[in-house]
């Protein structure tokens, strides 16, 4: 029983990596931009896409498979740097004083239009790229035997990224600026803050983010179109349960949804596709706002 | 004379009338100028893995088929439509294609769901629909179609088959454990695994039932918990993107030299996979279908067929292209059987329908028929994998190919029933094994 519920929690921890990874790039662009991204699913599939892709031209060069790693750093800064901008640029920044309704709807088209971009790119046969997970190899947990990529890697990559954003947010002082922005847009402006900078920059990480998630899920998973309609509807869970734009929260959440999914998995097998939404309801129902969120008041 | 004349008149009358008051398609017809043929396929989300290789199968053979003259002398046009968007898209997008477009059959759809939805509206539009992949049993069993025909098996054949053969090559398993995607299909097909296993081989113990999410994307707490049950046979109908996904992450943690796997729907990821996925795994093609057939592999259609498949697709066909194919052909022997029948008359959609119950007809790696239920019967091949220096993926050894009498329900019985009447004779009523040659 003992060795069970350790695998329980190994498997859980590695699920709740992934999730995290898509859901805090959306709950970072909700706090500042307050622009719920339907998007955000297609930049974790263009993500993983480009990773795949550096890692098969990597593997055709005859470079060593340990290039795969770093490339899939690489992919995400790519999607990153070249979607984000143009993309917020282009259509956010004309959406931002609008209803929240029609920016849904404007970020759903985009993501249908980035979905038949995926198809004309790599078409519609799944796609799989394993080098990164063979080039670390395998380690064993009793007689279970685990890949150090699940195990270590993507939990590990998944705490830097917590770690890492709340030190930036709250110790540089381009993070500081953001979380003004995020507190007041208006006391903010007013004190020289370049809020249109805040939102550029803030939005090309949160795509950066997404797309690092599917570039990590990708040597374990086979992209195929659609992959990303799954992915955003676990992360609006996540993020909901969260409290919109928490951070911490979205790593509590996506930890929650993680062992409650594996425990599932373990002893409870047909719960197992609801664990995340009976969760994102009990919490809901307790406490509307979310584990981290803060009633707002209405300004009419 | 005159009683004579008003005879004449009142003939002439009758026989100008008549025509008028029958439903202007149950009359033959002029020969049209092009045979419009609506197809309903995946063109996107996952099924589109199966979808858009049916559709390549269609333009090709299409185009083959029209430079041979068309069907009954008369070239073939498709218009495709894509039933990824859901039932009631589709079905307005086969209203569309009847009283728009003018189409003059339909081939419709890789959802049972959609299949389920699509041959009540065939009757209603009179639309000569041949359902060319969809596999739920329930289409003939619980109701009847004047207008729809299906050219290729159905679940119950596609999922006993493989237990057969299960039961044959490995008798001595005791516990098994399903993994199947959590949707109609992996529901479905593992009732009727279960009810099937249950009077086939009576005392096996189902040690896990998992069903992960449509579209799930990591398999790796299922596989963790496969690894500590350690089942004799793993039992999967996944299939796409899912089923890959399962091979590579049960391949990387080993689960493959603990168990053995049983993949109905594995041919359609052969080349994918390559050589991740193991020898001695059970795998199935939903037919009597693949590429290296070991009856017609060496036959022109069928050589003629992969080749020039591979070379403008850069892929091996897979069996949605053989249930295309399969669809193709028996719509055209039809017409041009039911044209030969009527005299050189083109036929009219009662005619067509009339003819395609109880037709046989040849295909790319065989010859099937059509039963008068409407359900096609065709035998199943069920092998396993190999791997060989010819081709970079697992080719298929071992092959058994399970004739439709020993696999299909009779009609007016239920899949289901039928199932829980087999015993263990059925295992020994299998046919030899055919070994793979290069």
């Amino acid at each position: 029983m003992a060795l069970l519920l350790l695998l329980a929690v190994l498997d859980g921890l590695a699920y709740a990596a992934q999730v995290f990874m898509v859901a805090v790039g959306l709950t970072l662009i909700f706090g500042v931009l307050r622009v719920l991204n339907v998007a955000h699913g297609s930049f974790f599939a263009i993500g993983g896409y480009v990773a795949a892709s550096l890692g098969a031209a990597i593997a055709a060069a005859g470079f060593s498979s340990a290039l795969a790693l770093p490339a899939l750093l690489l992919a995400s800064a790519i999607v990153g740097a070249l979607l984000g901008p143009l993309i917020e640029r282009l259509i956010l920044a004309r959406i931002y004083d609008k209803e929240q309704v029609l920016q849904l709807l404007v970020t759903f088209a985009l993501f249908m239009i980035l979905e038949d971009v995926q198809k004309l790119i790599w078409g519609v046969q799944p796609i799989f790229q394993d080098a990164p997970v063979r080039s670390l190899g395998q380690v064993a947990v009793g007689d279970i035997v685990y890949t150090v990529y699940q195990l270590y890697l993507l939990p590990g990559v998944a705490l830097a990224v917590l770690v890492g954003l709340m030190w930036f947010l709250r110790r540089t002082l381009t993070g500081r600026v953001i979380v003004a922005v995020t507190e007041d847009r208006e006391a903010a402006t007013a004190l020289g803050i370049d809020a249109d900078r805040v939102y550029l920059f803030t939005f090309t990480f949160g795509v950066a983010l997404a797309a690092l998630g599917g570039a990590l899920a990708s040597p374990t998973t086979s992209l195929v179109p659609g992959i990303g309609v799954n992915m955003i509807v676990l992360s609006f869970a996540v993020v909901a349960t969260a409290g919109l734009g928490q951070i911490e929260g979205a790593a509590l959440t996506a930890l929650l949804i993680g062992l409650g999914r594996s425990v599932a998995v373990y002893f409870a097998p047909e719960f197992e596709v609801v664990i995340p939404y009976l969760i994102m309801v009990a919490v809901l129902l307790v406490r509307p706002h979310g584990l981290f969120g803060r009633p707002q008041l209405r300004r009419v | 004379m005159l009683t004579s004349t008003r005879r004449h008149v009142l003939s002439a009358t009758a026989a100008l009338a008549v025509p008028a008051l029958l439903p202007r398609s149950a009359i033959a017809q002029r020969r049209p100028s092009e045979l419009k043929v609506g197809i309903s396929t995946f063109l996107s989300g996952p099924a589109s893995v199966f979808g858009v290789p049916g559709r390549n199968a269609a333009d090709l053979l299409i185009e083959q088929m029209n430079r041979a003259g068309g069907i009954g002398g008369v070239p073939v046009r498709s218009i495709v439509i894509d039933e990824a968007p859901g039932v009631d898209f589709l079905l307005g997008e086969c209203r569309r294609l009847v009283q728009n477009e003018g189409v003059d059959a339909m081939l419709a759809s890789i959802s049972s769901g959609s299949c389920l939805a699509v041959a009540p509206l065939a009757e209603q539009l009179r639309m000569p629909t041949i359902l060319w992949d969809c596999g739920t049993q329930r289409i003939f069993e619980e109701a009847s179609y004047r207008y729809a025909v299906r050219t290729q098996a159905n679940a119950v054949p596609e999922i006993v088959a493989p237990l057969l053969y299960l039961a044959k090559v490995r008798p001595d398993f005791r516990t098994l454990a399903v993994v199947n995607q959590d949707y109609a299909w992996g529901r479905d097909s593992w009732a009727i695994w279960k009810a099937a296993m249950d009077a086939v081989k009576p005392g096996v113990r189902v040690v896990a039932e998992l069903f992960p999410r449509f579209g799930a994307t990591d398999f790796s707490t299922e596989i963790t918990r496969l690894l500590a049950l350690r089942p004799d046979v793993i039992f999967s109908t996944s299939w796409g993107g899912e089923l890959d996904t399962f091979i590579r992450q049960a391949a990387e943690r080993r689960l493959f030299e603990r168990s053995t796997f049983v993949l109905p729907l594995a041919e359609s990821s052969l080349e994918r996979v390559g050589k991740t996925l193991p020898e001695g795994v059970i795998v199935g093609a939903r037919g009597d279908h693949w590429f290296l057939h070991p009856t017609a592999k060496d036959t022109p259609l069928l050589r003629d067929f992969v080749q020039s498949y591979r070379s403008r697709f850069n892929l091996y066909p897979i069996y949605p292209t053989f249930h295309m194919a399969q669809a193709l052909f028996a719509l055209k022997a039809a017409y041009e059987k039911a044209i030969a029948a009527n005299g050189g008359t083109w036929p009219s959609r009662e005619q067509l329908m009339d003819t395609l119950r109880g037709l046989e007809f040849d295909h790319l790696t065989g010859r099937m028929k059509i039963r008068e239920d409407g359900q096609g019967l065709e035998p199943m091949l069920i092998g396993m994998t190999k791997h060989v220096p010819e081709y970079p993926f697992p080719v298929i050894d071992r092959m058994v190919l399970f004739p439709p009498e020993l696999t299909m329900n009779p009609i007016g019985t239920k899949g289901l029933d039928w199932v829980r009447l087999l015993t263990p004779a059925a295992v020994q009523r299998a046919p030899a094994e055919i070994p793979y040659r290069a």
